[in-house]
């Protein structure tokens, strides 16, 4: 594996973008093999007459239940109790990490299987869990490929992809004993398949996320492509499933809505092959649902920020991102990757995350993207403007912003500055490209301007 | 309780005023032929649908589909032959070595080929996810043509466990190359059954 992804702590974006980005040929597969998964979407989004109706009414759906939260939240947990489910609440990832833990020293097992959570990952459950003697294995296969590696995900929906099918041929031949130099996907399938069926075989309990939970009903919903969520909770004994208080959506019907969206949002399928509704416990399992709180009933309170809060994570902003696609979802240091990532993770600690909302060109393709119509670009502007006033920018920065402004409120000086540039750039171009300014770092130096805008203007109304 | 009391006074707290929920408005493409449809939608997803006008044909197509000598489980009265399972085990474990799974679905969505199914017809709610091959069966007159049509249906439905199945489960993990079974069926055949009303 390419050392470049890897090892990302302590790093801001841009330190972790530039290694990202030393190999060129890798950074353009990368952007490639987004933009691919970009256009199936974009296909799949069309493909539905009522399409952007149907995103609408979602968009409306979420603000319902922002204002209801409160409500569904306690009818939610009266229906989930009613069908026999224990239901859990966590302020923290340290309450829910330990929450999880109970329920496992309880049943004494050493050993669980997890299928695709990123509230888990948010949470680092896994490396809690570790550091309790419980091993996790990973189910669905492109998160069980980045777990061997010792790495984080580095995108929601496509856990492993930044890795090329010869590292993961090499990863499985060290790991699950595959002969060297096979690389073919169908064959290192079938051999994680073999892997990872011997575990959810031998696995008394199982970790879910949750897509959807229903107040209406108490029930939740889980979607997979693989089948893994599904294989490892109906063998397993007892079934914990793991939510942001954000799942919540109103009634059953409104289920027909999302499914609609999430997988031709994410991939351009239709639907997810698996979509799973889990009422009441398969009988003699035990089920348990925990609601994580973790900085969201903040959030909640701001006229900024909450809509965030309406994501169905998805992934659509990160595979149209220009800057996601090319400096890699690790770059963000953050479970949640990408442009939601970026809002997401201020968040819950300024200071850390100070450096994201600053990885983006502003250009809105996210918020256009977006199924559920969060205003993503709006919200990474305005994060920028409470880091500034927190004082979570470096001198650099600042002090870049404060020169721009005194130039750009002094007409005059503006003009002289501009004509100074041009001349520079023409003569000097050393003084502006150069390693001290980050600016034309990947860049190449554009040909100066014959004259300034004032000059061509004055110029055009003298010949008239 | 500490949890629970503090999230939900923090919710009720920071809420903003609530906004009535939308109406869903339904667009169904009304005289098209939904079985065709639902043929094509599930076949780009990796599945195979096929039309049958009786029980008959469609337990000439599994014969000449899977192999004999493997385990077989149907859970069809109709069906004869398999005659219907009936010895499921307390452990889900012991149905690892099912090659072919036949169930009823309780019917289909034309726009994205997917089969709706509950506990009641799964035999074991493990049975259409650890089998080899699944074979569904539902009536063609049954076909949705939307996922709202589909929770129309399901808004008087009590089930315990259901689930929407669309096609052999899949992967594209490794560099975005489709592969088919990656932890459950690596096929998925359903049969529209086209005389018989229901």
């Amino acid at each position: 594996m390419a050392e470049s992804l890897s090892g990302s702590s302590g790093s801001d974006h841009a330190t972790l973008a530039t290694r990202f980005n030393k190999d060129e040929s890798r950074v353009d597969w990368h952007d490639e093999t987004l933009w691919f998964i970009r256009k199936k979407r974009d296909k799949a989004a069309w493909q539905i007459d009522e399409g952007e109706q149907l995103g609408e009414t979602a968009s409306q759906i979420k603000n319902n239940v922002l204002g209801n939260l409160y409500e569904y939240l306690l009818q939610f947990e009266e229906n989930a109790r009613a069908n026999g489910i224990h239901v859990h609440w966590a302020s923290t990832p340290e309450d829910h990490n330990k929450l999880v833990h109970e329920i496992i020293a309880k049943a004494h097992i050493s050993r669980v299987v997890k299928s695709k959570s990123m509230l888990t990952e948010e949470c680092h459950l896994n490396e809690y869990l570790e550091s309790k003697g419980i091993e996790v294995i990973d189910t669905d296969l492109g998160e069980r490929i980045v777990q061997l590696a010792g790495e984080p995900p580095s995108h929601i929906v496509l856990p492993c992809i930044h890795w090329k099918k010869e590292e993961i041929g090499d990863l499985f031949s060290r790991h699950l004993g595959t002969p060297e130099g096979n690389s073919d996907p169908q064959f290192l399938t079938t051999a994680a398949r073999l892997h990872l069926r011997r575990h959810c075989m031998s696995s008394k309990l199982a970790i879910t996320g949750v897509n959807f939970a229903v107040a209406e009903t108490g029930e939740i919903v889980v979607c997979t492509s693989e089948g893994n969520a599904d294989l490892e909770v109906q063998l397993a004994d007892v079934h914990i499933a793991c939510m942001g208080i954000e799942k919540i959506i109103p009634q059953r019907k409104h289920l027909g809505v999302f499914l609609r969206l999430l997988a031709r949002s994410a991939t351009g399928q239709p639907i997810t092959t698996y979509s799973s509704h889990f009422r009441r416990p398969r009988s003699g399992q035990e089920m348990h649902i925990i609601l994580v709180d973790n900085g969201r009933s903040e959030r909640l309170g701001s006229n900024d920020f909450r809509n965030a809060l309406k994501c169905i994570r998805c992934g659509a902003c990160m595979n149209t991102c220009p800057v996601y696609r090319r400096s890699g979802g690790h770059s963000y240091h953050y479970a949640i990757a990408g442009p939601i990532g970026a809002i997401l993770a201020p968040g819950l600690d300024m200071k850390q995350h100070a450096d994201l909302p600053f990885a983006s060109t502003l250009c809105g393709s996210c918020s256009n993207v977006c199924p559920v119509k969060i205003d993503i670009h709006d919200q990474l502007y305005k994060w920028r403007q409470v880091l500034t006033k927190n004082d979570h920018v470096s001198e650099t920065k600042k002090s870049g912003m404060r020169a721009m402004a005194m130039v750009l409120s002094r007409p005059r000086l503006y003009a002289f500055a501009g004509g100074a540039t041009r001349w520079l750039m023409k003569y000097l171009p050393f003084v502006i490209s150069n390693g001290l300014n980050p600016w034309y770092k990947q860049r190449e130096m554009p040909m100066a301007p014959k004259q300034t805008f004032s000059e061509w203007y004055l110029q055009k109304k003298k010949s008239k | 309780m500490k949890n629970r009391t503090e999230i939900l006074e923090r919710v009720k707290k920071n809420q903003p005023e609530a906004v009535p929920l939308p109406v869903i408005t339904v667009a169904g493409s009304g005289s098209q032929d939904l079985a065709q449809k639902f043929v094509r939608a599930l076949g780009n997803i990796g599945g195979t649908a096929i039309e049958v006008r009786d029980w008959d044909e469609i337990i000439l197509h599994i014969t000449d589909r899977f192999s004999p000598t493997s385990r077989w489980i149907s859970m069809i009265p109709e069906l004869g032959n398999p005659s219907v399972y009936t010895e499921f085990s307390k452990d889900p474990r012991m149905l690892e070595n099912v090659s072919v799974a036949i169930l009823e679905g309780h019917f289909g969505v034309a726009e994205n080929g997917a089969v709706w199914i509950t506990e009641e017809n799964m035999g074991d709610r493990v049975l259409p996810f650890i089998c080899e091959h699944l074979v569904l069966v539902i009536y063609a007159s049954s076909i949705r043509d939307t996922m709202h049509q589909a929770y129309e249906y399901l808004n008087s439905s009590s089930y315990s466990f259901g689930t929407f199945i669309a096609g052999p489960s899949k992967t594209a993990d490794i560099e975005q190359s489709l592969v088919l079974g990656a932890h459950g069926p690596k096929t998925m055949t359903v049969f529209l059954l086209k005389t018989m009303n229901k």
